[in-house]
């Protein structure tokens, strides 16, 4: 569904991805886990059109996306859900969800896919008026996915879901990540440095260190490779 | 609900500004001049806080749409002055307002070609292309004979009534509310969140940012125009860096992206100047003190709301 041929990325000069490649099929949960300062969210930036490529190529389903303007690559089913949970502070949270389906114009689908989003995060239809700005940062995270999920979109990519967040809430908001996969077929992209619950839900798995990718494997036997147990799960047991 | 409070005050506003030209006989000249210079500050601060306020794009430009508005709706005035001497006050004001929406078009035109160079820079970096760009059109002006260089046009017939200023202020007041309050417009407060994520929800941040521009300069077009009209005489001088930064005070002093708050900033502002008349040469450093105590006690303004929207009580 979403192919990368050699990408590089840089800003103002300094390479952040020295041509990376990757994959992702069609209804899978593919993952990219790595440290600080790795070039995870530049790989995003780059597939959803905010940051430049400087070479390489972006090919969706069949079409190539590379450095396209951001609307566009939206406007063909691309989602992203940016670090830090970037909401619109000063929207409401319907506004904020109505904001994510700004290219649609089926407004009878628009409200029939807002029900199904309250039915994955009940906590977002409680707090329908409320300033985004005031939400905590668990909601705020659920409410970025869902702003995303409203442009009614294919493939979903999400960057760093768990950053900041209380570790229940985390809890919750993966296991809506797979029932996005699982009951709503999206392809998803799932960044991350929590790698140990990326590696739980993935089924496909790529390490990058400084702008390259140093390991690429199925999610099982990274989980059992030792390089990367002792750098990225840490004393923690894969289970 | 929102909708039919915006029509309403349209209607209301309309309707005050009749009733304002109506009375105005009876006041006498220095009141007609204080509400009429409030009336175009109110354009002014509007207008401006839909760049500055609501998308998010500081920009110190302002004096430099509101010259290229009021010099181009004067040339054509002047230009036709001799005709319009003997034709009916109909024609005359007609004319009047075709000078306007001219020099506002013109004004739009120019916040185009600022708008679309300065998209890629953002916050201070923005503020100084659009300080250049203002002080670039009023050094123009300064250098070209037909348009009276330093000395400025004078004899400009002086059509501003109160019935135009306000009639103008609340179309204004008009259409950034209603704009910012649609489905199209919270595009604007969302670049001014976070541009990228509006970006990433495939909002057309550019477009956006034009949009803005070309709007705010078009009112602060009309707001020149109709300054020439009143004073019936305008210089470069008067378009300066520091006429933009006193649209930027009241904006701020307003509450950044709220349209009610900076109107009544645009007032306060132009009734202290007046009021303090009385300090004389302290005046300045009253107004100064005013404010910095203001900005201390109210950091988001007036009827700043940003940041503070009430918030419904959380249901269990």
């Amino acid at each position: 569904m979403l192919e990368i041929r050699n990408l590089h990325v840089s800003y103002g000069g300094i390479a952040a991805l020295h041509g990376i490649s990757l994959e992702v099929p069609a209804g899978s949960i593919v993952t990219l886990i790595g440290g600080n300062g790795a070039g995870k969210s530049s790989t995003l930036r780059a597939i959803s059109g905010i940051a430049k490529v400087a070479s390489g190529s972006i090919v969706f389903e069949g079409r190539d996306i590379t450095n396209k303007p951001a609307h566009e690559i939206v406007a063909l089913g691309m989602a992203h859900s940016p670090e830090g949970r970037m909401v619109f502070s000063n929207l409401t949270v319907l506004e904020n969800l109505h904001m994510g389906a700004h290219l649609r114009r089926d407004r009878v689908a628009i409200s029939s896919d807002l029900e199904r989003i309250f039915t994955l995060f009940p906590r977002l239809k409680e707090r329908l008026q409320q300033a985004a700005g005031t939400l905590s940062g668990g909601e705020q995270q659920m409410l970025a996915i869902a702003r995303a999920l409203m442009s009614k979109p294919k493939c979903l990519l999400l960057d760093e879901p768990s950053l900041g967040i209380a570790p229940i809430l985390v809890q919750t908001i993966f296991s809506r990540i797979v029932e996005i996969n699982r009951e709503l077929g999206l392809t998803i992209l799932l960044v991350e440095q929590n790698a140990n619950l990326a590696l739980r839900i993935a089924s496909h798995g790529y390490v990058l260190e400084t702008g390259r990718i140093i390991l690429n494997d199925t999610t099982e036997s990274l989980r059992t490779n030792p390089a990367v147990r002792s750098a990225y799960l840490g004393e923690e047991r894969a289970t | 609900m929102k909708k039919h409070i915006a029509h309403l005050a349209l209607v209301a506003g309309l309707a005050a500004s009749v009733a304002l030209y109506a009375i105005a006989p009876q006041l006498d000249d220095y009141a007609v001049n204080i509400f009429v210079l409030a009336g175009i500050n109110i354009i002014l601060a509007v207008s401006l806080n839909l760049v500055n306020g609501h998308t998010g794009q500081f920009s110190l430009g302002h004096a430099g749409f509101m010259a290229a508005g009021a010099y181009t709706s004067s040339i054509i005035t002047l230009t036709l002055a001799p005709a319009l001497a003997s034709a009916p006050a109909w024609q005359a004001q007609a004319a009047f307002f075709s000078a306007l929406l001219a020099g506002g078009l013109f004004a739009s035109f120019c916040g185009f070609l600022v708008g679309v160079p300065s998209l890629r820079l953002r916050g201070d970096y923005l503020a100084i292309v659009t300080l250049g760009f203002g002080e670039i059109i009023r050094v123009v002006i300064q250098n070209t004979n037909a348009l009276g260089g330093a000395r400025g046009l004078e004899g400009i017939p002086p059509y501003t009534n109160l019935l135009w200023t306000f009639g103008i202020a609340t179309v204004a007041i008009y259409v950034v509310a209603s704009l910012v309050n649609s489905t199209y417009g919270r595009g604007f407060i969302s670049v001014r969140d976070d541009e990228i994520a509006a970006e990433a929800m495939g909002i057309n941040t550019t477009k956006y940012k034009v949009a803005a521009f070309v709007i705010g300069a078009f009112f602060a077009g009309l707001a020149g125009g109709l300054y020439a009209h009143f004073i019936s005489y305008i210089a470069p001088e008067g378009f300066n860096f520091l006429k933009s930064v006193d649209v930027v005070v009241m904006v701020i002093l307003g509450g950044m992206g709220s349209t009610p708050g900076v109107a009544a900033a645009a007032v306060l502002l132009t009734l202290m100047n007046e009021l303090l008349r009385d300090f004389e040469q302290y005046r300045m450093i009253v107004f100064a003190l005013l404010l910095i105590i203001l900005m201390i006690v109210r950091p988001q303004g007036l009827l700043g709301n940003f940041q503070r929207r009430k918030r419904k009580a959380p249901q269990p």
